[in-house]
């Protein structure tokens, strides 16, 4: 027999080479680039900015709170000195009809595959197409916190000194999302643009109202 | 080779692993304080704390963030970021001498402490650029 040991010593070491390469391989992470600028940061922030001529800072930023009460907002933090607003607001995530529809196409679902089981392999007799309990477990939105940001700053002259009487006004919105089974099923941040336009909409009326209270 | 005493060796597993109590986390640091730092902390040729507050403001909002909390006093500002993920910062800015702003972030991720250093060169970039100011290495 000449299973010779240098042979077995090569295979031992190709296992244990290769066991490092996995190892190695395994523990490679992804590149973090969650505070790199992505390619739509210039886009978003045109969506998310306004200038807005004849008001001061202070008195813009008490408009944004009006607006922000309008929708419904709490405001959790405020530094004036900085331009900073901070709110939030709780809702419900159901949306209407998706819940029932959900369970009706799941349970429609589980009906379907117990008659073709039923079919190939004969009844098993447990008629529980229609079990309360298939309906319950569908997993669906329930809650979400909105938090917005509102940050101002004076805009700039030719010169680029800062203006008193016209500012630069940035919001950004997110939300976390809860499921019924209590697990985060959604953390992100606005994009639609159309939510931004409606807020600035608004907000063109409260500063209307603002000046005139002046 | 197997391990003639394997009740011995579930019992050192446990010790070791056991006992390490989830309180530990609250004064844990995974690395030294001085090489966080080295990648945490940029100064900037300046003397305005709050023109640097309002620039990290802004650099935080292009990243996507929603501020949680701003301080001019202490050179406060803490952010979060949703992505799929939870991203949360703090930011502060204090002075350094009578010329330059010391500008330290810390970040995590989840659950854990964010100890790559790249996202914190990305965040001075992204500062360097609203700040129009260079980022200089503290040592």
């Amino acid at each position: 027999m000449t299973v010779p040991m240098a042979a077995l010593g090569r295979l031992k070491r190709l296992a244990l080479t290769s066991m490092c390469c996995l190892l190695l391989a395994g523990c490679a992470t992804v590149a973090d680039n969650s505070m790199q600028p992505s390619a739509d940061s210039l886009q978003l922030r045109q969506l998310q900015t306004r200038k807005i001529e004849g008001i001061d800072e202070t008195t813009l930023l008490a408009a944004c709170v009006g607006v922000l009460q309008d929708l419904g907002f709490n405001i959790d933090e405020s530094e004036a000195r900085l331009g900073v607003i901070v709110a939030s607001k709780k809702r419900s995530a159901v949306e209407p009809g998706h819940v029932a529809s959900d369970a009706l196409a799941d349970a429609m679902l589980d009906a379907a595959f117990e008659a073709l089981f039923d079919a190939l392999f004969g009844d098993d007799g447990d008629d529980d197409d229609w079990d309360e309990d298939e309906v319950e477990d569908v997993v669906y939105d329930v809650t979400q916190e909105i938090r917005a940001s509102v940050v101002t700053r004076p805009a700039l002259d030719s010169s680029g000194q800062p203006r008193a009487d016209a500012q630069v006004i940035r919001i950004t919105i997110q939300r976390l999302v809860w499921n019924s089974e209590g697990e985060v099923s959604h953390s992100e941040s606005i994009q639609d643009p159309e939510t931004y336009q409606k807020f600035f909409d608004r907000l063109s009326k409260s500063i209307f109202l603002e000046l005139q209270a002046n | 080779m197997r391990s003639r005493y394997p009740w011995l060796v579930t019992l050192i597993a446990t010790v070791l692993f056991g006992c390490a109590l989830s309180t530990d986390q609250v004064m844990q640091a995974d690395q030294s304080a001085v090489q966080l730092r080295s990648y945490q902390e940029r100064a900037f040729d300046t003397s305005d704390k709050e023109q640097t507050l309002r620039s990290v403001i802004a650099t935080l909002q292009d990243l996507h963030f929603v501020l949680d909390k701003a301080d001019l006093d202490l050179g406060i500002v803490s952010a979060t970021k949703l992505s799929g993920y939870q991203l949360r910062v703090t930011v502060t800015v204090r002075p350094r001498g009578s010329t330059q702003m010391l500008v330290r972030i810390n970040a995590q991720r989840g659950e854990v402490a964010v100890e790559d250093p790249k996202p914190y060169q990305d965040f001075f970039t992204a500062l360097e650029k609203a700040m129009f100011l260079t980022a200089h290495e503290v040592d």
